[in-house]
């Protein structure tokens, strides 16, 4: 039975992180923003909401939902495979992704997206 | 004692799918709070990551189905409009009514007390933000798929994942919330 502990391992482990892991918590933001970006808009244009209505059941959800998803996944294959020998500042790339995640947050809640109505 | 077809699908993207990946939450976060090199074995680590890889890959996998029926199925029954641009299909009904007044139609219709923020407030949050929990919910599976057994001794990255895992559940529970409350005033029948 193992029951070591490293000192790494009292100190959170190192203070780094990997390049793919990195680009899926940065595509997570985007896919994010990318989100509360179009809801935004097209509560603000007619014309962008019409736009957004790829599916005319769906509604305007349609493109909206999948230009996020579409982003989510650009940017986790690019991102990863421009990064994947790569090791980043684990504070740069958790604050980088905070950010985007509230952005994206904060724009799909309706108090704030409909003020741009 | 029967269900129709909307209802079923209901139950399928609400009851099955989304219900799943909000009671797997538990058992997940309890493991991965507890993957740590000094409680546990080497045995009981590796087989600890096992079942976090495959469990919370299992659970991306339910979150982006419960989105995907939810926007692609059961919404455009929701949004249906049935009633009129001066909600006249809706007059006098207590429920949604199929063919006549769709669920939307009867929130933003106000014919049964004050119901359009249900759909102003609720749906609208509900619709987008459910959106969210797939990808925190992917990326929290990439990461532990990524690191394996070093999350156990990278405290750092273990509590990154945690913390992507309940974001993932936080925006599956307001939709869900949402979703089960505006069903209670406004069914898809």
């Amino acid at each position: 039975m193992s029951t070591t502990q490293t000192s790494a391992e009292t100190e959170g482990g190192p203070a780094r992180i990997d390049g793919p892991p990195a680009a899926s918590l940065i595509a997570a933001g985007i896919g994010a923003v990318v989100l509360g970006l179009f809801v935004t808009l097209a509560e603000a244009s007619t014309g962008i909401k019409g736009w957004l209505q790829w599916n005319d059941r769906v509604g305007p959800l349609s493109g909206k939902t999948i230009l996020a998803v579409v982003a989510y996944f650009a940017a986790f294959l690019i991102l990863g495979l421009w990064w994947r020998n790569r090791t980043f500042a684990l504070k740069a790339i958790l604050l980088a992704a905070v950010i985007l995640v509230a952005l994206g947050v904060l724009f799909t809640f309706p108090p704030i997206f409909q003020a741009f109505a | 004692m029967s269900l129709t077809n909307r209802e079923t699908w209901g139950l399928i993207h609400g009851l099955l799918l989304g219900s799943f990946f909000l009671l797997a939450f538990g058992g997940g976060l309890a493991e991965l709070y507890g993957l740590r090199a000094r409680w546990e074995t080497d045995e009981g680590i590796g087989g600890s990551v096992r079942r976090l890889t495959v469990g919370f890959w299992v659970m991306a996998v339910a979150a982006w189905l419960t989105v995907i029926t939810g926007t692609w199925i059961v919404y455009p029954w929701y949004r249906e409009s049935l009633a009129g641009a001066d909600g006249a299909g809706c007059a006098g009904v207590q429920i949604p009514i199929p063919g006549k007044c769709s669920p939307k139609d009867f929130l933003t219709s106000n014919v049964s007390g004050d119901t359009s923020s249900w759909h102003t407030f609720g749906m609208e949050w509900k619709e987008h933000v459910a959106w969210l929990a797939p990808m925190f919910a992917t990326t929290a599976a990439f990461i532990v798929a990524y690191y394996g057994i070093k999350l156990a001794r990278q405290g750092r990255v273990r509590r990154l994942a945690i913390s992507l895992f309940v974001l993932a559940f936080s925006t599956a529970a307001v939709a869900g919330v949402l979703g089960a409350l505006i069903t209670k005033v406004a069914p898809v029948k």
